[in-house]
């Protein structure tokens, strides 16, 4: 029975990648991040605090094999290093108490603090996750400490989520929904309604009405800016500025909401998905160390 | 003395109402789904009543419009709010409802109801589709079944199971994951309903719930939601025989008494 | 530390914030609040803590406008806005009233 595929336009692309310069044998402490989001798994190993591996992953149906294979994907193509020499792991994101390798679990608000400080500097005072199922916006001092924080995991509007109903509603990859909205000879007014069900009707009537497919994702994206732009004001902005998550990726979001907030956003050195695994693995080198001493 | 004949008319996010009153008696009513053209729609709907009452427009002393979009509301004479429109039908219908539960496409609201009738204190849900008809829209999609045929499905529901998810899409996705692991279509229907009844619920005890409770507005033809929502209230709703035109009805009884 | 539990969807914002650094861990809002929104465990920001602080629970965080609803029968549900009066009402939630070091607020 052969049945034509449905293309899924909403799907991102998976990658892993190790460091060049780094070799693990000579390092004291290995540790490990695992971040297991909704939509996306991370696993990072580093190696004296120092970022020497990574996989980032679709998450599965279940956590714990989500976890297991990002884990194993970061750990290929590492010149043999295994699960067993990995001193200490943190599992962080929505399915952490289910990592399956990690001796502890902490909330992903902590490690996104904890892994932005690292991968921005510690001039970061402000950063914006935006997940698939989830927008966080944190306030952190110089260490990466959280100061003031909020997770709005409740609502679809302002998450990765949100943005994949429009890329399926106007079949464009999700990859390509940022560039294509910035290709407007003019700004249009943002959607007007906030909750993602009621702006597919609103863009519904928009195509409808004979509005082109990029105009449409300018008003969307114009929408989603000023909606995180209303979540970042309640913890208050303070420079510098960092997005993390996978919407750090869609030009198309972060350019306006860096126009909303007159603030350029620190240009990430690293993959800003990583930010939660990233922060996990440094708190697990902490933990190793504290139980060695 | 000639008896006057009055119209209400309904303008929702979804469809259109009017309503046809001779004196206190409905002779006419008319439904149409709202368009792009707010005002083209209304004209739908008032044609349709219009024939079942056998009249023409000019046959119609008074208009009073209702509803989101009542200020596009073509030949309206005044306007009253959803809540005082609402509130004047269901207390017609029966003088002994305290509590009007009103869910619609895109609207829910709950209204608490004077001894004498008025409507004093309402709680409303709007702009999420989380608290209103279009969440159980959008969960009967994601398992490719008619609107009416998923709320069928709740009432053979054998065991009931909580939704983790509030938002309409984020539920989506779990209503999928459901569906992968084969849950029988009928547990995820109650899962549903009994969802969207508790947040209703919730909403509505903030004004009190005092029998008698009226339920109106579309989704008070969704059998699976009344099922849950009598469940959760431990009591049973009245739902009327035209529940989507109680607001035109009140606002055809306001438009009647103006005359007067 | 101010943890805002809650959420902002189409409809509003609905935020409980505790300031960790106010909370001593004496679970008086635990026990006040009808609805059990509150509970005591690990600061969610700051994972070397090692006492118990407030928290709004996981299940709740998602549904507080609908949760709290029967505890602020005062507000004008047309404007939502927040007046005088109702910043007033806000500090009389049971909540809100037992914690004595004034660690919890709420946004509406």
């Amino acid at each position: 029975m052969a049945e034509e595929e449905k293309k899924e336009y909403w799907r991102w692309l998976e990658s892993r990648w190790t460091s060049p310069d780094i070799d693990w044998k000579k390092g004291k402490v290995i540790s490990a991040g695992v971040d297991v989001g909704s939509v996306s798994t991370q696993a990072v190993i580093m190696v004296d605090g120092q970022l020497y591996a990574f996989a980032n992953m679709r998450t599965g149906s279940d956590s714990p094999n989500s976890a297991q294979n990002a884990f194993n994907r970061a750990l290929e193509d590492t010149n043999g290093l295994t699960e067993k020499d990995v001193h200490y792991c943190v599992g962080t994101g929505y399915g952490r108490v289910n990592v399956p390798m990690a001796q502890k679990a902490i909330t992903e608000i902590a490690c996104h603090a904890r892994g932005a400080n690292f991968m921005y500097g510690p001039t970061v005072r402000t950063v914006l996750d935006m997940g698939g199922q989830d927008c966080k916006a944190i306030r952190i001092d110089e260490k990466g400490k959280v100061e003031s924080f909020l997770m709005n995991d409740k609502c679809a509007a302002g998450t990765g989520r949100g943005m994949e109903v429009f890329s399926d509603l106007l079949t464009i990859s999700i990859n390509d929904v940022g560039q294509m909205s910035m290709e407007v000879e003019e700004e249009p007014e943002p959607v007007s309604s906030t909750c993602v069900i009621f702006a597919k009707t609103e863009a519904t009537g928009l195509l409808r009405a004979g509005w082109p497919k990029n105009k449409v994702l300018a008003a969307y994206c114009r929408a989603m800016a000023g909606r995180v732009n209303e979540l970042l004001q309640r913890v208050g902005v303070v420079k510098d500025f960092a997005i993390t998550g996978g919407i750090a990726k869609n030009i198309g979001v972060v350019s306006r909401v860096e126009k909303l907030l007159d603030m350029k956003a620190l240009p990430p050195k690293y993959d800003t998905q990583l930010a939660g695994a990233v922060g996990a693995a440094l708190f697990a080198k902490g933990l190793y160390e504290k139980i060695k001493k | 003395m000639i008896t006057a004949i009055t119209a209400g008319i309904d303008l929702g996010a979804k469809t259109v109402k009017v309503v046809i009153l001779k004196g206190k008696e409905v002779i006419g009513r008319g439904i149409a789904t709202t368009g792009l053209d707010q005002k083209k729609s209304a004209e739908k709907a008032f044609d349709a009543a219009l024939k079942e009452a056998k009249i023409d427009l000019k046959d119609l002393d008074r208009v009073v419009a209702t509803g989101v979009g009542r200020t596009e509301a073509p030949n309206a004479n005044s306007q009253i709010t959803e809540v005082g429109a609402d509130a004047k039908g269901a207390i017609f219908l029966n003088p002994a409802i305290r509590t009007v539960i009103d869910i619609g496409g895109e609207e829910g609201r709950g209204i608490k109801i004077s001894p004498e009738g008025r409507a004093v204190d309402f709680a409303i849900n709007e702009k999420c589709a989380a608290g209103a008809g279009a969440f159980t829209e959008a969960m009967a999609r994601a398992l490719e079944r008619p609107l009416k045929e998923f709320a069928e499905l709740a009432l053979k529901s054998t065991k009931s199971i909580p939704m983790n998810a509030q938002c309409a899409v984020f539920a989506e996705s779990e209503v999928v994951s459901l569906i992968h692991a084969k849950t029988p279509h009928e547990d995820i229907s109650r899962a549903v309903h009994d969802s969207i009844a508790d947040r209703i619920i919730s909403m509505v005890r903030r004004v009190g719930i005092e029998k008698e409770v009226l339920l109106i507005g579309g989704v008070a033809h969704n059998v699976g939601f009344v099922n849950s929502l009598n469940i959760g209230l431990k009591l049973e709703v009245i739902v009327p025989e035209y529940p989507e035109f109680i607001g035109a009805l009140g606002a055809a009884l306001v438009a009647a008494e103006q005359q007067e | 530390m101010l943890a805002n539990y809650g959420y902002k969807d189409g409809s509003g914002d609905y935020f409980i914030t505790i300031d960790t650094d106010k909370c001593n861990g004496c679970e008086k809002c635990v026990e006040a609040c009808p609805q059990t929104v509150y509970e005591m465990g690990e600061d969610d920001s700051d994972p070397l803590r090692e006492d118990p602080v407030a928290r709004v629970t996981g299940e709740q965080r998602k549904k507080l406008k609908y949760t709290c609803a029967p505890c602020k029968p005062y507000l004008n549900s047309l404007s939502g806005e927040k007046t005088e009066e109702t910043m007033k009402e806000i500090e009389k939630l049971p909540c809100v009233s037992a914690c004595e070091l004034k660690a919890i607020t709420h946004s509406w």
